[in-house]
């Protein structure tokens, strides 16, 4: 294999991993809260969906990203009330809105573009391009470097920076400021933010609209940087990938990002059962490959990478009593 | 001498620092508070006491926004003033330690501490001050805890520092503990006192709330007596005695020290050798125990919780795995046997109270008959048939039960969650003293109850032993042990750090080998 394919097969993991990433640090903050969200996948089908036909029909990507973080948020207000408000059962909160999504999303996408449930193809400014960072051309010519430059770096879309940006911000949000240290306080002992003074359903109420505003952009990431419209079910599986990568970083943003880069790199094998081949020697089937981040999610669901401790009072309603 | 005007005899120049005027609150047809007014001077350490669902907490909860009076008034400082939050608590500078902390267990001290009141958005400079603040508090009032430990690393007294320091840290004037002692050694306890003393020195007014008389004497200044929510008198400490203070709380003549003859141990019935324990976590949990017991007598393990004596308890109820080795009755039994569960252990003659009554001795959610049958369920007259239970014949017994132990009520088809905590405990001890068992072991006995019922429970227990059984009793409360036990056997880390007889021991001494010293003694 030579340093061109290692540098295409990395480059995929990058998208691959983008919205993984988004979702993952979306979970990270609702559970650093205290607030379990399965309901990942679902805001990031929905917002998949409302960004690609809002596009397709406005004919601007940025108007279908509002869209379809407006439609995420509103998916996350609903978890927020379902959850906080009413104290209900977060997990089944979380499957209502992966089953409404999945439903919804199809249902109108059929009923404005008639097309089977899918959004018509996007192109030119519906759709987010690639940007090419300067220089890209000038330094592709310098091996190593500057190859990786032009081909790793360079060439994604705005959103994959932003991704990966969000990173040392979310370290930066959960464990510098105010804010982090009430919202992780939040999810261990909201009895003990609610005695300093500070009023947990609001916190947990923000903590909810970031997820929302993440899991928005993993949708719209999907639908218009990663592919071209949405097609049905397409987040396919990816909310729970990502919370599985969320375990498997033991609810930490710069795990997170490995975490999800190693699920992203499983996926882009995927794409190139040649580049499998040519390194194990093995003729590994493409269905195994396809099954790979999976086979990995439930392995470390299983527990089979060490303990990860989860926030101590998440998944619990915050009812105050004394 | 009931003195309701409250001022305990301070010059009425004197602003409050804290008055409450007619507070009445009610929980649906409870009511919890009844018109209470009270007035807690500038400076004092005021004692409020009262039994459990005196209404205690529920005063000191309206006092720190966690619920509304119904009627009343609050007045902070001679003014007036509206308690809807705790945040409004905290700007009145009223500060609680609560029973349970309120601490975030993996933040460390300063974590904590600035929770909820930091100076800006980035947490740097909010940090570095309370660092320095920490600092000048230790030095000032012994309030010495390491700033970068984490609060799951810290003591149970060193926890209860950071609640104050929270506290203070908050500018707090008038500091509210809710039976701050619990969970404390009594040199842990002394040094709170002192804590509290030096605060109160400074111009500070605090509050402690308990249900331990001997605090009360030892720290307060005056002291309010409360009963079935209404507050009976308030009268200054040095004009009272435990005896009295009991009887305000009660409402009538209660026995402080058990009545008990002499005990006349029999022959050995357990002994145990060389029990060890390892957790999941692979800490050694119990180090080694040797104890025997005999009929006729209580042996009490004191020591502060967590020391292994829950552990202890659990082996010998069938609950956990040990090595090591126990007699029963002369017969050999290996405590790794897996075979071996609560089951075996009680159709043996052993019958166990556990510790914690809600999560291991009762279902709260079954009827109090179910609950007076469990563990028993096998006994053949239950059964009607080879399959079913005779339901009829388990309540009308439990019922009988019921009634010889006092439950109020004694209706067997309310749910065990309908009791309050002493009827609870009654009824877990009906099913297991009923059961006529050569050895009962029975762990706190009477955490969380109220003075009437623990005298009920503490003449049951001795009933007992007079009837020749065997007892292994488990309390953090000194002052239990002390009374009950015919035999003391303290543990610390683990181990037995020795034994005493309760009439030539001292609380000192039993505090000290509690702490892991024994340089006094020659230990077991």
């Amino acid at each position: 294999m030579d340093f061109l394919t290692l540098l295409q097969v990395l480059d995929t993991t990058v998208r691959l991993a983008t919205p993984l990433l988004f979702a993952c640090l979306a979970g990270l903050v609702c559970e650093r809260a205290g607030i379990f969200d399965i309901g990942l996948e679902g805001k990031m089908l929905a917002s998949a969906f409302f960004s690609a036909a809002v596009a397709a029909i406005s004919g601007s990507v940025w108007i279908g990203l509002l869209a379809g973080v407006t439609a995420s948020m509103a998916l996350a207000g609903v978890h927020g009330l379902a959850s906080i408000t009413f104290r209900g059962n977060q997990l089944i909160s979380g499957v209502a809105i992966n089953f409404l999504a999945s439903g919804l999303t199809v249902l109108i996408a059929q009923d404005w573009f008639g097309q089977g449930g899918r959004t018509p193809s996007l192109s030119g400014g519906a759709r987010f391009n690639e940007i090419k960072l300067p220089f890209a051309d000038l330094l592709s010519g310098l091996p190593y470097i500057g190859q990786s430059y032009a081909e790793l770096f360079s060439g994604h879309s705005i959103l994959v920076y932003v991704g990966f940006l969000t990173v040392p911000l979310t370290w930066w949000v959960i464990f510098r400021t105010r804010f982090g240290l009430r919202l992780r306080a939040a999810g261990e002992n909201p009895e003990a933010v609610d005695t300093a003074g500070v009023n947990v359903i609001r916190l947990r109420y923000t903590a909810i609209a970031i997820c929302g505003l993440l899991c928005g952009l993993a949708g719209v990431y999907l639908a218009t940087g990663l592919q071209a419209g949405f097609v049905k079910e397409m987040s396919s599986g990816r909310g729970f990938i990502a919370l599985a990568a969320l375990i498997f970083a033991k609810w930490r943003p710069w795990y997170a990002l490995f975490s999800c880069l190693l699920f992203g790199f499983f996926q882009a094998l995927s794409f190139r059962p040649d580049v499998v081949k040519a390194v194990t020697s093995l003729d590994v089937p493409g269905q195994l490959l396809d099954a790979l981040p999976y086979i990995l999610t439930v392995v470390i669901l299983a527990g089979f990478v060490g303990k990860a401790i989860p926030p101590r009072a998440g998944g619990e309603p915050y009812v105050k009593e004394n | 001498m009931s003195d309701s005007s409250g001022t305990a005899g301070r010059p009425d120049t004197v602003v409050p620092a804290i008055e409450l005027r007619g507070i009445s609150k009610s929980f649906g047809h409870v009511q919890a508070n009844k018109d209470i007014s009270m007035r807690v001077m500038p400076g004092t350490i005021h004692g409020i006491i009262g039994e459990n669902g005196a209404g205690k907490s529920t005063l000191m909860s309206i006092l720190y926004g966690f619920y509304k009076a119904d009627t009343g008034e609050i007045l902070v400082g001679g003014e007036e003033t509206e308690i809807p939050d705790s945040q409004a608590a905290i700007a009145a500078g009223i500060g609680m330690v609560f029973q349970h902390f309120k601490l975030v267990e993996n933040f460390t001290v300063l974590e904590n501490v600035i929770l909820g009141a930091e100076d800006g958005t980035r947490l740097k400079p909010s940090l570095a001050r309370a660092r320095s603040l920490l600092t000048e508090l230790a030095r000032e009032y012994e309030l010495n805890v390491d700033p970068d430990e984490r609060i799951e690393d810290l003591s149970v007294g060193h926890q209860q520092r950071v609640e104050i320091l929270k506290a203070l840290y908050r500018h707090a004037d008038i500091l509210i503990l809710d039976e701050p002692t619990g969970v404390l050694t009594p040199s842990e306890a002394d040094h709170l006192f002192r804590i509290l003393k030096g605060l109160r020195d400074e111009g500070k007014t605090i509050i402690l709330i308990t249900h331990k008389l001997r605090e009360i004497m030892d720290v307060t200044d005056t002291v309010s007596v409360m009963r079935r929510g209404e507050m009976t008198a308030t009268v200054k400490t040095s004009n009272t005695n435990p005896q009295e203070l009991a009887e305000l709380m009660v409402g009538r003549k209660v026995l402080l020290r058990v009545d008990k003859k002499s005990a006349e141990p029999g022959r050995k019935v357990l002994e145990i050798e060389d029990l060890r324990v390892v957790d999941d976590d692979g800490v050694e949990r119990l180090k080694g125990i040797d104890l025997e017991l005999r009929q006729g007598e209580i042996l009490g393990i004191a020591g502060v919780a967590g020391n292994g004596q829950s552990e202890l308890l659990q082996v010998l109820g069938g609950c956990r795995r040990a090595t090591g080795r126990i007699r029963l009755n002369g017969e050999g039994i290996d405590p790794a046997d897996h075979a071996l569960d609560g089951q075996v252990w009680r159709e043996r003659g052993v019958s166990h109270v556990p510790e914690d009554r809600q999560r291991e001795g009762l279902i709260l959610d079954f009827f109090a008959w179910e609950n007076v049958a469990f563990g028993y369920h096998h006994a053949p007259e239950y059964q009607k048939s080879r399959w079913l239970m005779d339901n009829a014949a388990i309540r009308r017994e439990s019922g009988k039960k019921m009634e010889r132990f006092d439950v109020r009520p004694p209706i067997p088809e309310l749910a065990a969650r309908n009791f309050s905590g002493g009827n609870q405990q009654k009824i877990v001890l009906a099913r297991e003293i009923e059961r006529d068992p050569d050895v009962l072991l029975v762990g706190q006995p009477t955490r969380g109850v109220d003075i009437g019922a623990i005298e009920f429970i503490h003449q049951r227990i001795v009933e007992l032993r007079d009837r020749g059984k065997a007892i292994l009793l488990l309390s953090v409360e000194l002052d239990e042990i002390l009374s009950l036990a015919d035999r003391i056997a303290v543990m610390f880390d683990g181990r037995i750090m020795g034994e005493r007889m309760p009439d030539q021991t001292s609380e000192h001494e039993l505090g000290l080998l509690m702490a892991g010293i024994t340089d006094t003694a020659s230990a077991a």
